[in-house]
């Protein structure tokens, strides 16, 4: 296969960037979309050009690091799977593909498609956490959960915070992440004693972030990798409008 | 929102039905037209309620704008740097154009009050005969206004479409099935009061109404 690539070059944070035409051939359709990337990197390498930055780690699609905008969708073409599991036999022979970083003021441009994630952390260590005791595992059946209940909590658990929901987001809103991270602890029996505290501090941080806010657009769900489904927005909302109304839980009030 | 989005879509089902009122004739619609401005009679003098109506239907507009430009404002904020390669509309149609139809709806409310509530821009423009302003309205050689009507209420139908599955999940709806049950009664909603709303123009169109 011989493709061009528009790919988003950036120096750096300062940087305006652009995009920047490439053309690479005989490309294998076996490939995933990052090996392809890789043999790109390699000939940039040898030209004695600066190689493309982008995420990656696993390249197994569990670890939420890779991310790019390919053509416009969030991982590129291929529903439930992420950009490191994504295979040339996706694109046809002669394609132009778009390759952009996720756009979002709270994902600042690092470098090339490489996006500063850390705003998530921000989420997370405003109560993504249950007070567990430390020390080895307790029994499991210690503590019976209904099975519907693991099931839905599992579901969100399956969030690898990658960020594909905030890039394809109309309005750049971290929403499905946050109420994945809520839902996933507040279905559970260990959830439960910071269960309304949580979900107002998280919807705090992602909101000071600079996230965007939700309109129930339903853009997220079909770009994220997991299939994290939009009703689990609806899960946050609900234990949102609990809390506010029991506002005497929250720390400092 | 959710919240002053239901109080208008109260208002807009009441006022649906109102409409259809059209067919039953020239008295009874003009009747019924005249007891509006009177409910709540005589515990209220008259056109007491038609205010208090008034009065809140645009604190919920107010309040609904106001939302949803604060909703604008951040979005925009959000994503300084735009996608060269724009994304498609993945998710609904409907949900992307809910702040330019809002506007539409906008600008319509604005036209539809000048001529059927004030007059000003009706043919006949009389307050005490309603019926002969609809009549005279949409009079088939006044097609562009029954265009435009056509079109609002379409724009209607597609925010109502979004906006209320919007309403119930921003509420707390929260399982899968409560979610297809939610964007279908949404869906046969914003149908049902599009067709409600459009069968009186095109009756007076058609000669059905005359």
């Amino acid at each position: 296969m011989n493709l061009t690539l528009r790919i988003w070059r950036q120096s750096g944070p300062e940087d305006k960037g652009r995009m920047v035409t490439y053309q690479v051939d005989d490309v294998s359709p076996d490939m995933s979309f990052l090996e392809m990337l890789d043999v790109l990197n390699e000939r940039l390498i040898l030209a004695g050009e600066e190689p493309v930055a982008f995420d990656h780690d696993c390249r197994e699609g569990i670890c939420g690091m890779c991310g790019l905008m390919i053509n416009g969708n969030a991982h590129g073409p291929q529903r439930g799977t992420t950009a490191c599991q994504l295979h040339m036999r996706q694109f046809k022979d002669g394609d132009t593909i778009d390759i952009e970083p996720w756009r979002a003021r709270a994902f600042p441009v690092i470098k090339d498609l490489v996006v500063n994630r850390s705003a998530f952390d921000k989420i997370i260590a405003a109560g993504g956490y249950i007070t567990a005791p430390t020390g080895s595992a307790p029994e499991a059946h210690s503590v019976p959960v209904a099975k519907a209940n693991a099931d839905a909590a599992f579901e969100s658990a399956a969030c690898i915070g990658c960020g594909a929901c905030v890039a394809a987001c109309p309005n750049g809103s971290g929403m499905l992440f946050t109420a994945a991270k809520v839902t996933q602890l507040s279905l559970l029996p260990q959830g439960q004693p910071e269960r309304y505290t949580r979900v107002i501090g998280m919807v705090d941080a992602h909101d000071e972030a600079g996230f965007g806010g939700c309109t129930n657009a339903g853009e997220c769900t079909v770009v994220c990798p997991k299939g994290i489904p939009l009703n689990t927005i609806g899960r946050l909302n609900r234990d949102y409008l609990k809390a506010t109304a029991k506002r005497g839980d929250t720390p400092g009030s | 929102m959710a919240v002053t989005g239901i109080i208008l879509v109260l208002f807009l089902i009441l006022h649906m039905l109102g409409n259809l009122k059209v067919f039953t004739g020239e008295t009874s619609f003009d009747h019924y037209a005249h007891w509006l401005r009177d409910i709540g009679k005589p515990l209220l003098p008259g056109v007491w309620f038609l205010w208090i109506q008034r009065g809140v239907l645009t604190v919920a507009v107010v309040a609904h704008i106001a939302a949803a430009t604060a909703l604008a404002r951040r979005s925009r904020a959000a994503r300084p740097v735009r996608y060269a390669h724009r994304p498609k509309v993945q998710g609904s149609y409907a949900a992307r154009t809910m702040r330019w139809g809002g506007v539409i709806i906008m600008l319509f409310v604005i036209y539809h009050l000048l001529d059927l509530t004030t007059g000003h821009l009706n043919p006949v423009g009389d307050p005490t005969r309603p019926y002969a302003n609809v009549v005279a309205d949409f009079a088939p050689e006044r097609w562009y206004v029954t265009l435009f009507y056509t079109l609002a209420v379409v724009a209607l139908g597609f925010h109502l479409r979004h906006g209320a599955f919007s309403a119930f999940r921003s509420l707390g709806q929260q399982t899968p099935k409560g979610e297809r049950r939610a964007r279908t009664a949404a869906l046969v909603f914003a149908v049902a009061l599009c067709a409600g709303f459009l069968v009186v123009p095109f009756a007076v169109l058609t000669g059905l109404v005359s």
